[in-house]
């Protein structure tokens, strides 16, 4: 077995477990730290995968970024001489079964579609992507695009901080 | 790496994101399960991207994906944290004011 399959098979298999262990534990804050497990080790298989950029952008942007504000959630919402952070659980059986049978479905039809015997597939150039290509790729077709996801990330991170922080009035009030 | 293998992944990780969604009470848990199932998406779209060398679209697509993701977990948490401060609890069952 080559060295790059016992790695692929590392990282799935760390994506995996940690995905599983968010679904079984109860405590939040657990949950959230196995969260950046799943992230690391999605971002192990798009390095293998041959998006490097995104597997960068995963880790600043997940791990980063929207993990410490998920913490930052978990903290201010609960009493902090409480000692657990623990979720309620409800919905067991039909949450599960719902999802074992999505699951099943998706699988059948994945082995029914048969991908890696299409043509297109077949014939794809296999030449390894580099970021370089993707960055001009991005700023000559893609830019418009590129630009109102700035603009969208811009608006909704004043939003959140117009949301979360106080009013005009509360503030006026307090100081 | 095979790639029903990583559809298979992608697959798995999404029905795990829709069994936290539908089973967690606690606001900020439904939350990380919305994050699991947008990241399964990307892994398929990643997957699908390596047979299109040239053109890219699918880790383009995946990087639009993670920034509509960071948008919506800063404007989720947010409001989050209002209805904690107004109702006291993030347990998505006992916010139920306007209930008939």
């Amino acid at each position: 077995m080559p060295i790059e399959n016992i790695i692929f098979y590392a990282f799935l298999g760390l994506t995996g477990l940690s995905a599983l262990f968010i679904l079984l534990s109860k405590n939040i804050l657990y949950s959230a730290f196995a969260l950046i497990a799943t992230f690391i080790g999605m971002a192990g298989i798009f390095v293998l995968l041959g998006a490097e950029f995104v597997a960068i952008t995963q880790i600043l942007v997940y791990v980063g970024g929207i993990l410490i504000l998920m913490v930052f959630g978990i903290m201010l919402t609960n009493r902090l001489s409480q000692a657990k952070v623990e979720t309620e659980v409800y919905n067991k059986f039909f949450g599960i079964l719902i999802s074992v049978g999505l699951f099943y479905i998706l699988a059948k039809a994945i082995e029914m579609a048969d991908f890696a015997n299409m043509g297109w597939m077949k014939n794809a150039p296999s030449s390894p992507s580099s970021v370089r290509d993707l960055g001009m790729k991005i700023m000559t077709d893609y830019v418009l695009v590129f630009e109102v996801i700035g603009i969208l990330l811009l608006l909704a991170l004043i939003g959140a901080v117009r949301i979360a922080g106080n009013t005009r009035e509360e503030g006026a009030d307090a100081a | 790496m095979p790639l029903n293998t990583i559809l298979l992944l992608g697959a798995a990780l999404f029905c795990v994101g829709l069994a936290v969604v539908v089973t967690r009470k606690n606001a900020i848990a439904v939350l990380i399960g919305i994050e699991l199932m947008l990241n399964a998406a990307n892994l398929n779209l990643v997957a699908f991207s390596r047979f299109d060398a040239v053109e890219f679209q699918g880790q383009i697509f995946a990087l639009f994906v993670i920034t509509v993701a960071a948008a919506e977990a800063a404007v989720a948490l947010a409001i989050v944290i209002k209805v904690y401060q107004h109702f006291q609890t993030a347990n998505l069952d006992k916010i139920n004011e306007l209930k008939g």
